[in-house]
């Protein structure tokens, strides 16, 4: 069994997580001068991605899909050049190819980012057949919505895992709850028979755990137990995430103004929490819950999280400068590039 | 008459076919994109409610299940949304789908309708703006719908949802909101039967979906250079109105083909090749072929613009073409 995560990783966990959440707030204030199409937010989901970076190692391999931004910046790109990415400047991390649909960082163990839905456990797959092979001890790790466990190349994919043994964890993000119906307006709630969606990998022998996708600290010692035993041999493993889907991400376009830019006060102050959804804020919010409790176990002060918290906007600021000062893109560059 | 978006023609077309006929439902109902059209399937819904299921994200068991009922006497409709999600049913539209027919002589015929959006429509980047009208013209058996405009879609799904094939409608993303004249009254249109959408004789532009209305326009910006061109829309590329199209060049002696689809092997390399087979002696000149080019579609505004096939660009090739 992996160990709890000591302060100075806590400390770590928390700083990418409000990394995460400022970048999406500051994706979602320029997409209002820079309108660059649509778009998808990981707020409120952050808790699982953190929780699961903070267990890998930097040989270890990531995929990720449209809902990749929180990933790709949680785990160390660029967040001037994936902002530049997304508004399609020459400065992105790919060149502008890519955009917010394919944000990908190699340098950040990040392969290919796919849109398809499904296509990152079947990359990731690919990865881990790759690992096993190098036997270094490396997994990869897939994160992917419920909406992939739809398709059939989830249920393809996890039986090859687990034929093979495969060092794979796949992380789903089932952050259905809260979701408004396509016919609502918005974005479906997931489309299954079934509402514990491990029990389809348990049902290959996949072993598999249920995690509240927004305790960072819960998701760090599933993730990581279950890594320790894929570095030992013993994979593929697969954790269902669940949260309940930030307000903003129930509509069709992405919506800051439903619950605001965030306010970390409301951490240890839950009465500043005001409005509609000021619910969602006091008990699922991942950032607001992990500022209490690493408050309430000093591990960091309202000060220190405020100083944090200041820094990780200064640079934030310098990023929505540098992606906005950013040049396009040569547009003959669109024809180049396509074979190695 | 009245004035209707091309949603709300398809829209209209549903309607009278569904009324028609009991066994047309429907398997995924946003049929209408996510813009302001979105909000038409509210009225589907309304009519026929018990008729709409909402499946999961499994474009190949959708597919494969529109088939299967359709063999077995439905009539489905598999709403795809974005046409790129319709390779992940590739093996059921070209394995199943196409060749049942003939495989079974007979036995068996699959009255399934496909519907997706095809194209480039901003920021779609390299796996959501597909155009796989070509790669269907590839696979033997299955029938190719690309309507253009409002007036044309409402008669075209008529005829889609009548045929005792596979049929895909492929329609535009960017054709959604442009709104023109279109009849009130029940009409359909058949497949495979072109349309002259404009007349002209000094050279044929053969020209599909969203490409008509911009080869519509470099048609105009043609005649301050003296051009004259007719411009034809398929409407169905299978079915193909080969004589339509031979006819024109007949009367022009030469051709241009637009369409989204990538170059290599696109619409406009097997009409190229159609009429350099079956009309050469009309040719005064090669034929221009005006598609994307052969690259995955990028992310960034100004490389996607690059690859677009806009009203300028076929003007500029059609006047270098000519010479």
């Amino acid at each position: 069994m992996a160990e709890k995560l000591e302060a100075g990783g806590r400390r770590d966990m928390f700083e990418a997580m409000l990394l995460m959440r400022r970048f999406e707030e500051s994706v979602a204030l320029m997409s209002k001068d820079h309108p660059f199409g649509h778009f998808h937010l990981y707020i409120g989901q952050e808790a699982t991605g953190a929780g699961v970076l903070a267990a890998l190692r930097s040989d270890d391999l990531t995929l990720t899909t449209h809902r990749n931004h929180g990933h790709v910046v949680g785990r160390g790109a660029d967040p001037a050049r994936a902002l530049a990415e997304i508004l399609g400047r020459a400065d992105g991390l790919s060149g502008g190819r890519g955009g917010t649909l394919h944000l990908t960082d190699r340098s950040a163990g990040f392969l290919s980012t796919s849109a398809v839905v499904g296509g990152a456990i079947g990359l990731a797959t690919g990865a881990g057949h790759a690992l096993r092979r190098q036997a270094n001890g490396a997994v990869s790790v897939s994160f992917f919505g419920d909406g992939s466990m739809e398709e059939g190349i989830a249920f393809e994919a996890f039986n090859m895992a687990a034929l093979w043994k495969l060092p794979i964890l796949y992380v789903c993000e089932n952050n259905t709850k809260g979701a408004m119906a396509s016919t609502e307006g918005g974005f479906s709630s997931s489309t299954m028979a079934i509402d514990e969606l491990v029990k389809i990998p348990r049902a290959l022998g996949i072993r598999s755990e249920v995690v509240d996708g927004a305790d960072a600290d819960a998701v760090y010692e599933v993730a990581a137990a279950l890594i320790e035993d894929l570095r030992a041999g013993n994979g593929p493993a697969f954790i269902e995430a669940r949260t309940e889907r930030w307000p903003g991400s129930r509509p069709i376009w992405p919506d800051l103004s439903l619950t605001g830019i965030t306010d970390l006060d409301m951490a240890w102050a839950p009465d500043k929490a005001a409005g509609e959804f000021a619910g969602w804020q006091r008990d699922h919010d991942p950032v607001l819950r992990l500022a209490a409790r690493l408050s309430a176990d000093r591990v960091l002060g309202q000060d220190e999280i405020g100083a944090m918290d200041a820094a990780i906007q200064t640079q934030l600021q310098a990023a929505r400068d540098f992606a906005a000062a950013s040049p396009w893109p040569d547009a003959d560059l669109a024809l180049t590039g396509t074979f190695a | 008459m009245s004035i209707k978006s091309y949603a709300q023609a398809m829209l209209e077309g549903m309607l009278f076919a569904m009324e028609e006929d009991e066994r047309i439902n429907l398997v995924g109902g946003s049929l209408f994109g996510l813009g302001p059209q979105r909000a038409l399937s509210a009225q589907l819904r309304e009519r026929f409610g018990e008729r709409i299921i909402d499946p999961p994200i499994s474009e190949s068991a959708m597919v494969s299940l529109g088939i299967g009922a359709a063999m077995a006497g439905d009539r489905p409709m598999i709403d795809i949304g974005t046409a790129s999600f319709v390779y992940e049913a590739w093996s059921q539209l070209i394995n199943e789908a196409g060749p049942a027919h003939y495989m079974t002589n007979g036995q068996v015929s699959v009255p399934v309708t496909l519907h997706m959006l095809h194209g480039l429509r901003g920021g779609s980047a390299a796996q959501h703006g597909g155009s796989p009208e070509a790669m269907m013209w590839n696979a033997p058996g299955i029938e190719i719908v690309l309507p253009s405009c409002a007036a044309d879609v409402k008669g075209l799904i008529r005829s889609a949802l009548k045929s005792d094939n596979p049929t895909v409608v492929i329609g535009h993303a960017k054709l959604l909101g442009v709104e023109e004249e279109v009849a009130d009254e029940d009409y359909a249109i058949p497949l495979g039967q072109a349309d002259i959408k404009r007349a002209g004789s000094d050279i044929t532009l053969v020209a599909t979906s969203l490409m008509v209305s911009r080869t519509l326009e470099a048609a105009e910006t043609l005649t301050s250079q003296g051009i004259d061109a007719e411009v034809i829309d398929p409407r169905t590329l299978v079915p193909l109105d080969k004589d339509a199209i031979l006819a024109s060049v007949a009367k022009t002696g030469r051709l241009a083909v637009i369409d989204e689809a990538n170059q290599s092997c696109s619409v406009a390399s097997e009409i190229a090749a159609i009429v350099a087979s079956q009309g050469f002696a009309y040719l005064k000149s090669p034929v221009i072929r005006i598609a994307r080019p052969d690259v995955p579609i990028p992310f960034s505004p100004p490389m996607e613009e690059r690859l677009t096939v806009t009203s300028e660009r076929i003007a500029e090739a059609v006047a270098a073409g000519i010479g």
